[in-house]
């Protein structure tokens, strides 16, 4: 194909400017916005004026004990949500499907997708539901005579994590799932030939073979997760307290509530660094042939 | 064999203990949309009826919403579609150096989290006065959606041969031309399987329209369900809200059927995850 394509000349990349328009104005804009004002101290509210502070919103950061609780509770639901919940599941479901009956195949997978086609606020809503004291959770639990608590109190980080499993897994799922179709199928017959075992053919046969595409999705699981607000957002609003208050919830409650624009931004601006790392990392990792 | 089948029985129970898990939430939406006495525990309704729907479908709750929603992401899908279609022709047809490192860019773009911008869009927002206005929230949309669009409607379009394409440029047609009458119709799957992912993801998107959209009489479905809900004060009517969550829902399902067969297996984000 290579050889059939030419050079546009210069008018023929003219129906990039819409595309490319939009992105500088709402995106690259944006960005370079927030640079700019995560070094202000930049008000919501009163008549104070817009002064460069430099420094002062990440130093301000690195000493809020509120900050780093955010950190804290990022690290916290992004290991257990993406990288322990939505990965090993999404895994586990993909390899157990492969060898289940077909109905079970489809009713697994009719669940596991529908978790994850519902608008974020609905899972919220239902996940809410099903943790609340009075909720799904604790009868369940009370039927089968083990303690019931209220986890959107006692445990909110992990109410949330698991809501974000419950609705991010599915993408790990079709992923793992294209990945185990691509292994050919002579590697695993050779490997049962010689006597290995399920569990072990997994371990030493599958899994170096989609080394890529674990990486690949545990990198894509983390953006996502990173950037999750709405989810904990409508569950818990980062409470009780703030001990459910991840970076994005923590940014937002600093920029709009308390109406610290700068500092607000300025944790947003941390945020979109680890971001970009992860996607760089993610670039690397995929070696595109774009 | 006997070893096989009793091997397939217990992966197919442990499945079924993953599935109800999984079916627990949705099976409590379900059965709640119809409890007229809904509460937040899952349970056969005693006197099933319709009476939630009947509650929640009108004016205020579920129609004028619904219109915001349509006509938000409605707009906002056409305009993505329309820039993505024309970004991906001179990308996936002309040779030259910028393309690898635009498409990496786009690449790049895609994993940043809309998320941590929203703030400074909101203090643009509300300097150039597009806050609160229908099309600013729609152009922001788009915007956040263009780059995964651009980059599948690139991948698609490279599966289009150029050799129908070599003979209307013969017969002298114009770039816009051909790729109107003779790309796109080609691709028209792939056209399909970008415009109803762009809806869907602006259509449960709630962080934008949550932080752009003020006026109540503007807000799209996903951001009054979060007021239903979101103000916990007095009474909450769960099997309204059940119901409610139903029909806005319905429409995205839909969709995703209607492109799951591309979607499923390979689909990993277009080849976005392949490279």
């Amino acid at each position: 194909m290579s050889s059939t394509l030419r050079r546009g000349g210069p008018l023929g990349w003219l129906p990039l400017t819409p595309a490319v328009l939009l992105l500088l104005v709402f995106l690259a804009g944006p960005i370079g916005y927030c640079v700019y004002i995560a070094f202000t101290n930049m008000q919501l509210t009163g008549t104070s004026s817009t002064d460069f502070v430099g420094l002062a919103n990440f130093r301000r950061a690195f000493s809020d004990v509120n900050f780093r609780n955010a950190v804290w509770l990022t690290l916290v639901f992004t290991v257990i949500s993406s990288i322990l919940g939505q990965n090993s599941l999404g895994m586990a479901l993909a390899a157990l499907m492969r060898r289940a009956s077909k109905p079970v195949r489809t009713v697994t997978g009719i669940f596991v997708i529908a978790a994850w086609v519902l608008p974020e606020i609905v899972a919220a809503f239902l996940l809410y539901a099903f943790f609340r004291r009075e909720g799904t959770l604790n009868a369940i639990l009370g039927w089968l005579h083990l303690p019931t608590q209220n986890w959107l109190y006692t445990l909110p980080i992990l109410a949330v994590s698991f809501a974000n499993v419950w609705r991010g897994t599915a993408f790990s799922m079709l992923i793992y799932s294209a990945a185990l179709n691509e292994i050919p199928q002579d590697v695993t017959e050779a490997a049962e030939m010689d006597g290995a075992t399920g569990l072990r053919r997994f371990w030493h046969i599958t899994l170096p073979m989609i080394r890529r595409s674990i990486a690949t999705n545990l990198m894509l699981n983390t953006l996502q997760t990173l950037s999750v607000f709405g989810l904990i957002w409508a569950m818990t609003r980062g409470g009780p307290g703030n001990r459910s208050e991840t970076l994005p919830v923590f940014m937002y409650d600093q920029a709009f509530l308390k109406s610290f624009i700068g500092y607000g931004t300025a944790v947003a601006l941390l945020l979109l660094l680890i971001s970009s790392l992860f996607s760089a990392v993610y670039l690397r990792l995929i070696k595109t042939e774009v | 064999m006997r070893r096989r089948t009793t091997e397939r029985l217990a992966i197919d129970a442990a499945l079924l203990v993953l599935a109800a898990a999984f079916a627990v939430p949705l099976v409590w939406l379900v059965l709640a949309s119809v409890d007229p006495l809904a509460g937040l525990r899952v349970r056969i309704p005693h006197s099933p009826g319709l009476s939630n729907f009947t509650g929640v479908l009108n004016e205020e709750i579920t129609f004028r919403p619904m219109l915001n929603s349509l006509l938000l992401c409605g707009s906002a899908t056409a305009l993505t579609v329309a820039a993505a279609a024309l970004a991906a022709y001179p990308l996936s047809r002309y040779r030259s150096r910028f393309n690898r490192p635009f498409l990496l860019t786009i690449l790049f773009t895609t994993c940043l989290p809309i998320t941590a911008i929203m703030v400074p869009v909101y203090a643009l927002f509300v300097q150039t006065d597009l806050i609160d206005t229908m099309y600013g929230t729609a152009l922001f949309m788009c915007t956040s959606q263009l780059p995964f669009a651009i980059w599948l409607m690139k991948n698609f379009m490279d599966g289009v041969p150029m050799v129908l394409e070599e003979a209307a440029w013969t017969d002298g047609a114009g770039a816009m031309q051909t790729l109107r009458r003779v790309v796109l119709p080609l691709m028209g799957p792939g056209v399909m399987v970008v415009t109803i992912f762009s809806f869907i993801m602006m259509w449960g998107n709630f962080f934008v329209p949550f932080m752009l959209l003020l006026t109540p009489e503007q807000l799209p479905a996903s951001v009054s369900i979060y007021n239903f809900f979101g103000n916990r004060t007095g009474q909450v009517a769960f099997g309204e809200l059940a119901a409610f969550s139903i029909i806005y829902s319905t429409p995205v399902v839909l969709l995703y059927i209607l492109i799951s067969r591309r979607l499923g297996g390979g689909f990993a984000l277009g080849g976005a995850v392949k490279g």
